[in-house]
């Protein structure tokens, strides 16, 4: 097939962009190369945060840390759903008999959203557990979980009302014109769509909670970045931090493509 | 006895009058059309009729009840009345047929087993047997907008409202909603239709209501309001849409 006009002019100016994006890539890459060990710290700095020894004794400690971490996501995050899910629901509840259920949902995410995680970390982690509760009632991983799930259960629970708004009001009254009930019109024809369009949204409070997992090492877990710490004092080396930081992204960065990979595709759907 | 009446029914949106008094007997298997200029309250007195939006003052009586009683529990009601809309407003995470069949399941307590037949029949009967396990988006409008009259009609209406329910559709789609308009008039169903079209109207209705400022300005026959209509704003109406 012969190509147009329009074609082989594109062509051309394709290959022009990528081969000036080609040159400046190399050209920054090669300064930094070329300027970084120039600097006066540059060979300490090297030795104590990528020492080869250090990073291929620790990493293997390291990933057997991180299991702890996606332990405690994985226990979170369902939790973290169905929490968020419960006080989207009562933030919407009509009935006057139930009003003091919709203000502790409303004061509830008010607060949680408020507040720094790892405050909330603290307070919960150091002050329950301070109540002299017996094992394993006094444990960190309860509190220290308890902690991420309702400060991310109030995140999550903004995202599915915004859902839910987002869904046009023809729908409600679509399914109210066929008899449907207030809240069967909520389980099988608002919440579906509500859902469906939250997911990438709540992608991101998940990835942001799989690094916060991390805050818990400050009130005893040793999980990867309290384990990090411990070899870094043990061989007086920063090498574990980096690698602690390489094993988040290899998850976290995959996910947040996903993620975005989702939203676009949302995005398209719906023009 | 009318099947639905109305009597003096006002509808106010926030200080603004959009139904200002409206008397109307619907009987039963009569076919009734609505036409106005947009803006003339068709859609509203619509959605009054089956209780979508609440009556302000006057009544609205279905088989000598009266349904427009303040704090009545609405649902009854408009399984009683169903309404197809000029969106079609189908579900889009559902399939036609899951759409038809919701209400059935979950207002009447059917099984899908003891649901389907009859759906089925409707889907058939409207020549869309094939396109039952399709998604809305993978419908045409003229389908999409016939599926949404049957999951309406799955739930066997006494009345059945239309809101200008081919205004959103292409041109060479209009007839195959029609038809579907025809078919169930000859079956003899009540219908109220707010409506565009008015040859079509002219065809089928038993009487056309022209609705201006939110009052019924004129009433009769087709034959009658359309084609020598006797107040002046009628008259003027129809020069500007024919």
């Amino acid at each position: 097939m012969t190509q147009t006009r329009r074609q082989i002019f594109e062509a051309r100016q394709r290959r022009r962009a990528s081969t000036i994006a080609a040159a400046s890539t190399a050209g920054v890459l090669l300064a930094l190369i070329v300027l970084i060990p120039m600097a006066p710290g540059w060979e300490a700095v090297k030795r104590s945060f990528f020492n080869p020894e250090v990073f291929a004794r620790t990493f293997p400690g390291l990933l057997e840390a991180f299991l702890l971490d996606v332990a405690i996501f994985a226990w979170c995050a369902p939790l973290i759903a169905a929490l968020g899910l419960l006080v989207a629901l009562l933030r919407d509840l009509r009935s006057p008999a139930l009003y003091p259920l919709r203000l502790a949902a409303v004061v509830y995410t008010d607060i949680f959203r408020g507040l720094p995680v790892i405050l909330v970390i603290y307070l919960i982690g150091f002050g329950i557990p301070g109540l002299g509760l017996p094992r394993p009632w006094n444990s960190p991983y309860l509190w220290g979980s308890l902690a991420l799930i309702l400060v991310y259960a109030a995140y999550v629970a903004e995202v599915i009302r915004s859902g839910i708004e987002s869904v046009h009001d023809s729908q409600r009254a679509a399914a109210l014109s066929l008899g449907l009930s207030q809240s069967d019109t909520m389980r099988y024809v608002i919440l579906p769509q509500a859902l469906r369009r939250v997911v990438p949204a709540n992608m991101n409070l998940f990835i942001a909670l799989q690094k916060d997992v991390a805050l818990l090492s400050f009130i005893g877990p040793v999980e990867i970045f309290r384990q990090a710490g411990v070899y870094k004092s043990l061989l007086a080396n920063f090498t574990p931090y980096v690698g602690a930081a390489l094993i988040f992204l290899a998850i976290t960065i995959p996910a947040t493509r996903y993620a975005d990979h989702l939203m676009n595709r949302e995005r398209r759907r719906r023009t | 006895m009318s099947l639905l009446r109305l009597e003096q029914v006002q509808k106010a949106f926030g200080g603004n009058a959009v139904i200002r008094g409206v008397d109307l007997e619907i009987g039963a298997g009569e076919m009734v059309c609505l036409i106005g200029a947009s803006g003339s309250g068709k859609s509203t007195l619509l959605r009054l009729m089956n209780l979508l939006e609440p009556v302000d003052d006057g009544r609205i009586w279905l088989e000598g009840v009266d349904i427009s009683e303040p704090g009545l529990d609405p649902q009854p009601i408009r399984q009683r009345i169903g309404i197809v809309f000029q969106q079609y407003n189908l579900f889009p995470h559902m399939t036609a047929v899951e759409n038809v069949l919701l209400a059935p399941r979950r207002v009447r307590g059917q099984s899908r087993e003891q649901a389907r037949p009859s759906a089925e029949a409707l889907f058939s009967r409207f020549g869309l047997a094939d396109r039952m396990e399709h998604y809305p988006d993978q419908l045409s409008g003229g389908q999409q907008q016939r599926v949404a009259i049957i999951r309406a009609l799955a739930m066997q209406p006494q009345i059945m409202l239309f809101d200008e329910i081919t205004s959103a559709l292409d041109p060479e789609l209009v007839g195959e909603v029609l038809d579907v308009l025809r078919s169930l008039r000859d079956e003899g169903m009540t219908m109220v239709l707010a409506t565009h079209e008015m040859a079509f109207a002219r065809e089928v209705a038993d009487r056309v209501c022209f609705l201006d400022g939110g009052r019924i300005v004129e009433m009769g026959p087709p034959e009658q309001v359309l084609g020598h209509p006797r107040e002046a704003r009628t008259r003027a109406f129809l020069s500007r849409v024919l």
